[in-house]
C-alpha cells in the first residue's frame, strides 16, 4: 500500500466523521495555539526586559558606594547612602584600569528649575562629558557637558527635551539662562527625546557638570560611577580592576559594591526564560490532554469501525497496513491541529502585540518546536494502542461486528 | 487447488470445547462450482472462512495452490487473501463512506498497485458489472442488487483464483438474486473456484458439487440435479 494511499484513506475516514473531527482538531490546535501565545508573551517579557537594560548601555559596569552581600537591588542602592563616599577622586582613579575605556560619574538629585515665573521640580543629574555616550543618548540641538577638568564646575545645563518644551515652549532654549536651584546657569544643549528607560525619564533631566551637581547639592559623595569596558570580554576584568582600585584607594576596605550590567540582566533573563518555560509547560498539559483526546477517538474510531477492519483483513490488508491506517489517522488529525494551533497562536500573539506595543511579542522558535512535537507525539503516542487493537482483531468476529 | 485434509476446528465457549469443524477432508480444483449447505450451525461459514484464511483450524492441514498456508503468519495469509480470495458477503459489506468506485479500488490499493493501472481497472469493472453511472454514489445511494454488484467487482478486482459467497443472496429479493448468481456464474469461464454457503435449495441446486453439512462435518456430496 503506497504511502499516499494510506493518507488519502485517513483522511477519507476523517471527513466520513466531521465533526468528531473538527472537535479533534480544536482541542489539538487550542493546545497548541495556547503553547504559542503563552510562551510569546513570556518571551516578550524578558526581550522587553533585555532591551531595557541596553538602553542603559553596553558593556557597562556599575560602582556603588556601600556594600551589599548579594546580587540584585538592595536598600543601600537604591538611596546610595553608605558610610564611606565615593569621591571624584574615586572615578578619576577608576579610569586608570587596563580594560576601563570610559567613566561617567553620576550624582543625582532634584532642584527646582525656573525661568522667569515658570517653574517647576525636577531631577538634576551631575554627571560628565562621556555621560551622553555611554548612555546612548543624543542632542536635538547645541552641545552636550564639555569635555575637561572633572572638578570643574560651570554653570552650563543641558535640559531634557520636556523640561525645555515647558520653560521654552517652542522658542530657542540654547544660550538662554535658566535658574537651577540657587544657581544662574546657561542652557548649552537640549537632548532629544528618548522616552522611559529602565523607569527614568530621560526627557525630565536637566545634566549638570557633576562638580556643579556638587556644589548644588552641597555634597561630595557619588551616587554611583558607570564605567564602560573596552569590549563584552574585558566587563570581568574591569569589574576586578575596579574593585582592587576601590579597595586600594579606601584604606584595604572593600566598601564598593561592583555589579555588572550582565549579571542583573542575566539574573532576569533566567528568571523570565523559567517562567516562559513554565507558562509553556503548563500549556503543554492541554496539548497532552489534547493528546489523551485522540486517544479516546481513535479508540472509539476503531469500536465503530469494527466491520470495516475485518473487511479491510478480508480483502487482504495486513496487519501492519491497519496499523498504519490508524496511524496516519491520528497524525493527520494531529498535524491539522497543530498547523491551526500555530495560525490561532500567531494571529493571537499579534493582537496582542498589537494591544501592547511595548512588548515585543513573537513566540520563541523552541516552544513552536516543542509545541509541535509535543502535539504530534501525543497524537501518535496515543494512537499506537488504538491502531494494535484495530490489527489485532479477529477477521472472523470482526465482520460479524461483535 | 484447496486441498484440506482433516481439518477442525474447535471454539472455546465459557468452558466447553464446541467443535464447529470436525475432520474435513475436502478438494476443490480450479474452476469448481461448490455449494455449501447445511442447517444453521453446521459449521459451512466456519469452513468458508478457513478456506478463505480468514480463520486457522485447529488441527489438520490446508493447502492452496499445493503449499501449505496453515503454517503462514499474518503478513503472509494476508498476500494470500490479497491475491487469491475474494469474498462476497450477505450484508454486502461496502466502506460507507467510500464510492462504489472506491470500494471497489480497495483490493487494489491495498495490494499496492499504481494509481493509472488501478483506475483502469476499476473502469473496467464499473463497466462490466453496469455501475459505469453509479461509479460516484455512496453505497447508501444504490440498491441492493448494485451494491451486491460493487461487492462482486470488488471481489474480482485482484483476479482471484478462489471467490468465496457467504450467502450472497441472503438480503435481496429473489429477481435480484438470481442476476447476481449469474453474475458469480459468470466467473467460473475464467477457472475461477467459486465457493457460495447458503440456505436457499435453489441457489445451491445450481451447483455442480452440492456439500451437505450437519454438525461441523460433510454428510454427502451430490451432483448438479437433472
Amino acid at each position: 500500500m503506497r504511502l499516499l494511499d494510506i493518507a488519502q484513506f485517513a483522511s477519507d475516514s476523517l471527513h466520513g466523521s466531521r465533526t468528531r473531527t473538527l472537535l479533534m482538531i480544536l482541542a489539538m490546535s487550542i493546545g497548541v495555539a495556547s503553547v504559542v501565545v503563552l510562551t510569546a508573551l513570556g518571551e516578550g517579557a524578558r526581550r522587553y526586559v533585555a532591551d531595557q537594560f541596553s538602553s542603559l548601555g553596553t558593556n557597562l559596569v556599575i560602582v556603588l558606594p556601600g556594600r551589599t552581600e548579594t546580587a540584585g537591588v538592595s536598600p543601600g542602592m537604591m538611596t546610595g547612602q553608605t558610610p564611606r563616599e565615593i569621591t571624584l577622586d574615586d572615578a578619576e582613579a577608576i579610569l586608570r584600569g587596563n580594560a576601563v575605556k570610559r567613566i561617567a560619574p553620576l550624582t543625582i538629585g532634584s532642584a527646582t528649575i525656573s525661568r522667569g515665573a515658570l517653574n517647576r521640580e525636577s531631577v538634576v543629574v551631575g554627571s560628565t562629558f562621556n555621560f551622553l555616550e555611554i548612555r546612548h543618548m543624543s542632542m536635538a540641538v547645541g552641545e552636550f557637558l564639555p569635555p575637561g577638568d572633572i572638578h570643574d564646575g560651570a554653570s552650563v545645563c543641558v535640559l531634557g527635551n520636556q523640561i525645555a518644551r515647558e520653560l521654552f515652549g517652542n522658542g530657542q532654549a540654547v544660550g538662554q539662562w535658566v535658574r537651577l536651584g540657587d544657581r544662574r546657569m546657561r542652557v548649552i544643549g537640549v537632548l532629544s527625546p528618548q522616552g522611559e528607560s529602565m523607569g527614568m525619564r530621560t526627557d525630565e533631566l536637566v545634566v549638570v557638570p557633576v562638580a556643579t551637581a556638587h556644589q548644588l547639592f552641597n555634597t561630595s559623595g557619588l551616587f554611583r560611577v558607570i564605567v564602560e569596558a573596552r569590549s563584552r570580554d574585558a566587563i570581568e576584568q574591569t569589574k576586578k580592576e575596579v574593585e582592587e582600585i576601590m579597595v586600594a584607594r579606601h584604606s584595604g576596605e572593600k566598601d564598593v559594591t561592583v555589579i555588572t550590567q550582565d549579571a542583573i540582566l542575566q539574573t532576569f533573563d533566567r528568571i523570565l526564560t523559567t517562567l516562559t518555560m513554565a507558562v509553556g509547560g503548563i500549556a503543554a498539559i492541554s496539548l497532552a490532554v489534547a493528546g489523551v483526546l485522540i486517544m479516546n477517538v481513535m479508540l472509539i474510531a476503531v469500536a465503530q469501525r469494527v466491520r470495516e477492519i475485518g473487511l479491510l483483513k478480508a480483502l487482504g490488508a495486513s496487519p501492519s497496513q491497519i496499523r498504519r491506517m490508524f496511524f496516519a489517522e491520528a497524525a493527520l488529525l494531529s498535524g491539522v491541529g497543530c498547523v491551526a494551533g500555530l495560525v490561532l497562536g500567531y494571529a493571537g500573539s499579534f493582537v496582542i502585540g498589537r494591544i501592547y506595543p511595548v512588548l515585543p511579542v513573537s513566540p520563541p522558535w523552541w516552544a513552536v518546536l516543542a509545541a509541535i512535537a509535543t502535539a504530534m507525539g501525543a497524537g501518535i503516542l496515543f494512537s499506537v494502542w488504538p491502531a494494535r487493537r484495530a490489527a489485532r482483531l479477529d477477521p472472523v468476529t470482526a465482520l460479524a461486528g461483535r | 487447488m484447496i486441498e484440506l485434509s482433516q481439518v477442525s476446528r474447535t471454539f472455546t465457549v465459557g468452558d466447553q470445547q464446541v467443535a464447529a469443524l470436525r475432520g474435513i477432508d475436502l478438494s476443490i480444483a480450479a474452476g469448481d462450482y461448490v455449494s455449501i449447505m447445511g442447517p444453521s450451525g453446521s459449521g459451512k461459514s466456519t469452513l468458508l472462512n478457513l478456506i478463505g484464511l480468514l480463520d486457522r483450524p485447529s488441527s489438520g492441514t490446508y493447502k492452496l495452490d499445493g503449499g501449505d498456508v496453515t503454517a503462514l503468519d499474518d503478513l503472509q495469509q494476508a498476500r494470500v487473501r490479497s491475491e487469491k480470495i475474494g469474498f462476497v458477503f450477505q450484508s454486502f459489506h461496502l466502506v460507507p463512506r467510500l464510492t462504489a468506485a472506491m470500494n471497489i479500488e480497495l483490493p487494489l490499493m491495498l495490494a499496492g498497485i499504481a494509481p493509472a493501472e488501478r483506475k483502469a481497472r476499476v473502469i473496467k469493472l464499473l463497466d462490466n458489472y453496469g455501475l459505469t453511472d453509479r461509479a460516484d454514489h455512496k453505497p447508501d445511494q444504490l440498491s441492493g442488487g448494485q451494491r451486491q454488484r460493487v461487492a462482486i467487482a470488488r471481489a474480482t478486482s485482484m483476479h482471484p483464483a478462489v471467490l468465496l459467497a457467504d450467502e450472497p443472496t441472503g438480503n435481496l429479493d429473489q429477481a435480484t438474486g438470481k442476476e447476481v448468481i449469474n453474475l458469480l456464474e459468470a466467473l467460473l469461464e475464467k477457472n475461477v473456484a467459486l465457493i457460495i454457503v447458503t440456505h436457499d435449495p435453489v441457489v445451491g441446486g445450481r451447483a455442480q458439487r452440492q456439500l451437505h453439512m450437519v454438525d461441523g462435518q460433510i454428510i454427502s456430496e451430490t451432483g448438479r440435479n437433472p
